[in-house]
């Protein structure tokens, strides 16, 4: 039965992906199960089955395949989709550097889990911040409605700067929480995506193209410097892609999201679900007379530095989230890029590291709170002691 | 069958002037694996002498579309493009036949992308996959593979006081393809080119996955001259070290038989890599390479039902 109207759904994070897959009906999927995307490919696999989709799925032997199945569908033209997690993204790293290289639009749900060792099947944030430097555009999911959204939005952003993009969402935190989704008339969304238009498809056997060419000194540069500008360039097309869809939901989406910033002083800064907390732990800050804020990152990679900057500018003290460790010794990754990008103002904030909800650590409102109540003593200071701080471990 | 006066009229969809060594016999597998084609065809190649020889940007000797991803993954790659073709089949938007070759070397087939490989089969993807055998990881500089036979010299398994060569037996990739029940395995050589195109056509015939193992030999690897690729190849086949034979949907038939059966000696001896085989106190060791390829020649005959 064909979804008419806007409606109320009750949905897992990984339902929710797997029904905005649904109602963009790829051409290809290809994946392998790992916890915790397996529900998202078992609820999309059951839609092949009943016929509720045209997509051929792909049940390939390792994430490794799964990539390299899509780098193969996407340049023979098909929309192309798959999702993983943790150890699977990490087999398939080789390949997520050809797809973007290759300037391939793939659309990828990333289910984010910590990586062995130990093993740990629960959520943070490795998986993705390691493919950091791998050319994939990444945009960031609070909830299950966001991965809804995001998913949908993924594919025309993908196809019109021609870089592949992943949707991230916190492993059981988003991926197995039943929200309330609004879900999109089924006609809605066909017409939002559109069809996939590319003017170079490897089975347009008519006119014969060569993918993947030895690329020397005398080239490589010149195609790694615009795979960059692409990058570069993406931003004003994912804002776009945030306002049509805006249209048609109803829903506000931008390179970041200020929650209670304006009148701010200190802010915190983060990805994800503890985004989530933190506007509650924020509302009841408030109450007590603090003036906190949060700066939610939504799209990292573009890295949205203009509008971290403007957000950030006048603020006394800032504390950075981090959900992965970077083993740098100094902070993890997120830390590490806000700091730079603030360090071309005047009056710079005073900024400071979290490492938090590592391998699913809970993170609770108290834990926001106590943050918080650190910014005000730094701000009360005027100077941070120790930068690089872990939040809910055991020393 | 084939007539190579037909088959010299067809357009080669590899050019010449491409990169590949002097008396390499790759180019000959491909240009014959695809003159043997009666559809157009789409080519994935894997990391190797194929792809960097034939594609240095912004050159390309291939005239068919031809797409290259990573080495271990050629197999799971090809299939990706291959259900992009179904499912724009099924959309309307292709309305052609069109055939699928992926081509792997014998490290980015027997070793590294032999779980790719093993995938894409099981999975029933309609398309073949040549693997262009040369028996060492060539394109790095004569590393040892799965496929190295045993005393090969190579960089990785060098002949030294006390070790002669490669240890370890060839890893019989045929037969491990020939056990995922697929409807077409065959193995050939470029120099009979009858019984290759032949088989890729009887390959491309069949509705799923199909594989023909094609020995390759290297001029740099093997060290020989540059004339003596295809005579190598054919004598090959000659001491039954690589028998031509196809398995259809599990019946073995062999190809060709040697009128009469050469020693592997005569094989070994114009190769460099085999050089110290050839001194007295290693007599042994060229016996026992012919007791090996005697013992899996009768067993294959077994399977043809000729023994």
């Amino acid at each position: 039965m064909a979804q008419k109207t806007k409606e109320l759904m009750a949905l897992t994070g990984n339902e929710a992906a797997a029904y905005a897959m649904k109602q963009i009906n790829p051409d290809v999927v290809a994946a392998y199960p790992i916890t915790p995307q397996t529900e998202l490919m078992q609820t999309f696999a059951q839609y092949v089955a009943d016929g509720l989709v045209d997509t051929e799925l792909v049940a390939v032997e390792s994430e490794h395949s799964a990539m390299s199945a899509c780098v193969g569908a996407a340049a023979g033209g098909a929309r192309t989709m798959t999702a993983t997690s943790s150890q699977g993204l990490a087999l398939m790293w080789e390949v997520l550097y050809i797809a973007s290289g290759l300037r391939l639009p793939i659309v990828m749900s990333v289910v984010n889990r910590a990586l062995s060792a130990p093993i740990n099947i629960h959520g943070d944030h490795s998986d993705s911040m390691g493919a950091r430097d791998s050319g994939w555009i990444q945009l960031w999911s609070e909830n299950a409605q966001e991965v809804y959204d995001n998913l949908i939005q993924a594919v025309r952003i993908a196809e019109e700067v021609f870089l592949p993009v992943m949707v991230n969402l916190d492993g059981f935190i988003i991926s197995h929480g039943v929200e309330v989704v609004e879900t999109l008339p089924d006609d809605t969304v066909k017409e939002f995506v559109g069809e996939r238009k590319s003017p170079y498809r490897l089975l347009d056997i008519d006119h014969p193209i060569t993918v993947g060419a030895l690329d020397l000194q005398d080239y490589y540069m010149e195609h790694k410097r615009s795979q960059a500008e692409a990058m570069r360039t993406a931003m004003p097309t994912i804002l776009k892609v945030g306002k049509e869809f805006e249209g048609i939901a109803g829903r506000n989406y931008e390179a970041v999201e200020n929650y209670r910033l304006e009148d701010a002083e200190l802010v915190v800064v983060a990805l994800g679900s503890t985004c989530g907390t933190a506007k509650d732990a924020i509302d009841e800050l408030r109450e007590e007379g603090i003036e906190a804020g949060l700066l939610k990152i939504r799209v990292f990679r573009p890295f949205p530095w203009e509008e971290i900057k403007s957000a950030l500018g006048s603020k006394k003290a800032v504390a950075v989230m981090d959900r992965a460790e970077g083993m740098s010794a100094v902070g993890g990754p997120l830390f590490h890029e806000i700091r730079s990008c603030l360090y071309d103002l005047t009056n710079r904030p005073l900024t400071v590291n979290y490492i938090y909800g590592l391998g699913g650590r809970d993170v609770a409102i108290e834990d926001i709170k106590k943050v918080f109540y650190d910014l005000v003593s730094i701000a009360k200071l005027g100077k941070v002691e120790d930068f690089y701080r872990y939040l809910g471990v055991r020393e | 069958m084939a007539r190579l006066r037909d088959l010299a009229k067809k357009h080669s969809p590899l050019t010449s002037g491409h990169r590949a060594c002097s008396g390499c016999a790759f180019p000959q597998v491909a240009r014959q694996v695809l003159l043997a084609a009666e559809e157009p065809v789409v080519v994935v190649v894997a990391t190797g002498c194929m792809e960097v020889a034939t594609t240095i940007f912004p050159y390309t000797a291939w005239c068919v579309p031809w797409l290259h991803c990573a080495f271990e993954n050629a197999a799971s790659t090809l299939s990706g493009v291959e259900s992009a073709y179904r499912a724009l089949k099924k959309r309307g938007v292709i309305d052609r036949e069109i055939r699928f070759i992926a081509f792997g070397g014998d490290g980015g087939t027997y070793d590294i992308g032999l779980q790719a490989l093993s995938g894409a089969l099981e999975r029933g993807h309609r398309m073949l996959y040549v693997c262009y055998d040369n028996q060492a990881y060539m394109n790095t500089g004569i590393q040892r593979s799965g496929a190295t036979p045993t005393y090969a010299h190579t960089t990785t398994s060098p002949v030294g006081k006390v070790i002669p060569g490669k240890l370890e037996r060839r890893k019989d990739l045929t037969e491990i393809v020939v056990a995922h029940d697929i409807p077409y395995v065959a193995q050939s050589t470029p120099a009979h080119w009858n019984d290759l195109v032949t088989k890729v056509q009887k390959a491309l015939a069949v509705d799923g996955p199909s594989f023909i193992n094609v020995l390759q030999p290297c001029r740099l690897g093997w060290n020989f001259e540059a004339d003596m690729a295809i005579e190598l190849a054919r004598l090959a086949a000659d001491t039954c070290v690589w028998p031509l034979y196809e398995v259809v949907n599990g019946e073995y038939r062999l190809t060709y038989r040697p009128r009469e059966k050469k020693p592997v000696e005569q094989w070994l001896k114009l190769q460099g890599r085999f050089r110290h085989l050839f001194l007295p106190e290693n007599r042994h060791l060229i016996d026992e390479i012919q007791a090996e390829t005697d013992r899996k020649w009768e067993k294959l005959l077994k399977k043809c039902g000729l023994a």
